[in-house]
């Protein structure tokens, strides 16, 4: 999974002056920020299910801001430092969300989003992935509709997510509001589809169902879902392999 | 009352059609299931640009407010069948579809009252004792609009920011609400993430919406895209504050 890129760069004064100049006014100070991460594909790679114009202003704009608003965030902030992942379950703060946790989980979803969605995407998953589908929604297009479901469903802004729950060891869609993902209570993404209206309002207005069938059908990265589960299953216990018999 | 049942018209028309026998209706109450349309606007859609286009005007007269309608309608239906039947878990199921549609039934039709073409008064600021008040709980109009639109902006997610009158103070004060919840009432989400932005606790009858503002996306994307912080700035040329007064007026009084 590819985090947002940390860039550092060095204040002109050397390390071993820092605890020197503690207390005077212009302590030198390594400053590390988040990178915005570019979609695995060109802008209009997507097209016609979701057009280049969306993608400039969803990653170039909404993704951007996030970025660029929790870096400034940090710079004065106790929660400097961490990876983005322990971000976001810090500034959880067990649903009672610091500041950053809007900028922090926005900028992880997005990040999350782009990595779900591939040229030529859609059809179904294979082999393993497929399996562990159909043993926990009964079949793939059960799955498919619970997913659609979930996200017809949501009220207001929010994501859709196919999840893998620790604690159960399952497959399961779950819907949340706003910025909140699945990493806050310790569940394991494994793709996501973005359900705020900046998301599909240009394509397809108020017609979110197009929109959902459109990344069901023609968007979904399921190698890239794939390669989430085969790394889910280094931390959940699934039983044992399906060693097939000479 | 010991002998009927509530009969919704639905249930009593079938019944009467299929020759039924005498339900006892001298005691019956029959319950009327009303259904909800849209209300007209009383401009044209195009009628308050360039601040709001009438591309945005008509879907989200015609395509969002009319999908609110349409599945509180649905909402209702299934709430009286679900009463009907006696089913408490379908009918504690519904409560969130009905809060969420009726709740965006009716925060549109407050809109568009709160909107007017700038040549029938849209923007002309408050006077008499709206104006008065806003001057002495905010210190002045532009202070107002200048809290107003910054609030409108920071709200997270969905919503919308609302000029409010607290009846028992006596004041006028700034709230955002998520979603289609309204201003003043206290939030029961049972979504993970769903911020109730507005002040805490359950005012309830103590305030009165004078002017509220949709935030959702919506309502401004294809015009300002992601800059909502614009459609805020021009939003204020098309408000209707005739009818902010008037309400005002009513609920003050």
């Amino acid at each position: 999974m590819v985090h947002a890129v940390l860039c550092f760069h060095y204040s002109f004064q050397n390390l071993k002056q820092k605890d020197q100049l503690r207390g005077s006014r212009r302590t030198s100070r390594i400053v590390a920020f988040y990178g915005l991460t570019a979609p695995p594909y060109e802008l209009d790679a997507l097209e016609p299910y979701m057009s280049q114009k969306t993608l400039e202003i969803h990653w170039g704009k909404h993704h951007r801001a996030y970025v660029d608003n929790l870096n400034k965030q940090l710079a004065n902030s106790p929660l400097y430092g961490l990876t983005l992942d322990e971000l976001v379950k810090v500034a959880y703060n067990n649903g009672n969300p610091l500041p950053e946790f809007n900028n922090a989980a926005q900028v992880w979803n997005h990040n999350f989003f782009w990595e779900s969605m591939q040229p030529d995407g859609g059809y179904m998953p294979a082999a393993g992935l497929l399996q562990q589908i159909e043993k926990d929604f009964g079949s793939f297009p059960n799955f498919r509709e619970k997913f659609i479901t979930t996200a017809m469903s949501l009220f207001g802004s929010g994501w859709v997510w196919l999840v893998l729950k620790k604690e159960e060891k399952k497959l399961a869609v779950v819907g949340a509001s706003n910025a909140v993902n699945p990493l806050v209570w310790g569940d394991i993404p494994i793709i996501t589809l973005d359900m705020w209206e900046h998301s599909y309002y240009l394509d397809y207005r108020n017609d979110r169902g197009k929109y959902v069938n459109a990344f069901m059908d023609s968007l979904v990265s399921w190698q890239s879902a794939t390669a989430r589960m085969a790394r889910a299953e280094a931390f959940v216990n699934l039983g044992e392999p399906k060693i097939p018999v000479a | 009352m010991a002998f009927c049942a509530l009969v919704s018209k639905k249930a009593l028309g079938s019944a009467l059609r299929s020759g039924a026998a005498d339900l006892g209706s001298g005691l019956c109450q029959i319950r009327r299931l009303q259904t909800f349309s849209l209300p007209d606007l009383s401009y044209d859609y195009g009628a308050l640009e360039p601040a709001i286009s009438g591309e945005i005007m008509k879907i989200h007269h015609q395509k969002h407010h009319q999908a609110y309608i349409t599945n509180y309608n649905k909402a209702l239906e299934q709430l009286d069948e679900a009463i009907q039947k006696g089913d408490t878990s379908k009918v504690v199921g519904l409560q969130s579809a009905i809060k969420f549609n009726g709740g965006g039934h009716i925060n549109h039709s407050i809109f568009w009252k709160n909107l007017a073409p700038t040549n029938e008064g849209g923007g002309e600021p408050p006077k008499g004792a709206l104006g008065w008040a806003i001057d002495a709980d905010f210190g002045s109009f532009e202070a107002l609009v200048q809290k107003m639109s910054s609030e409108g902006a920071a709200l997270q997610g969905s919503g919308w920011v609302w000029l409010a009158l607290d009846k028992e103070l006596k004041k006028v004060r700034i709230e955002t609400t998520a979603n289609q919840l309204q201003s003043s009432m206290s939030c029961c989400s049972t979504l993970p993430g769903e911020n109730f932005t507005g002040p805490p606790g359950d005012k309830g009858a103590t305030s009165g919406s004078l002017l509220g503002i949709d935030v959702w996306e919506h309502a401004y994307y294809l015009q300002y895209k992601n800059v909502r912080p614009d459609y805020l700035k021009n939003i204020w040329k098309v408000i209707n504050w005739k009818h902010a007064s008037d309400a005002f007026d009513g609920e003050a009084a």
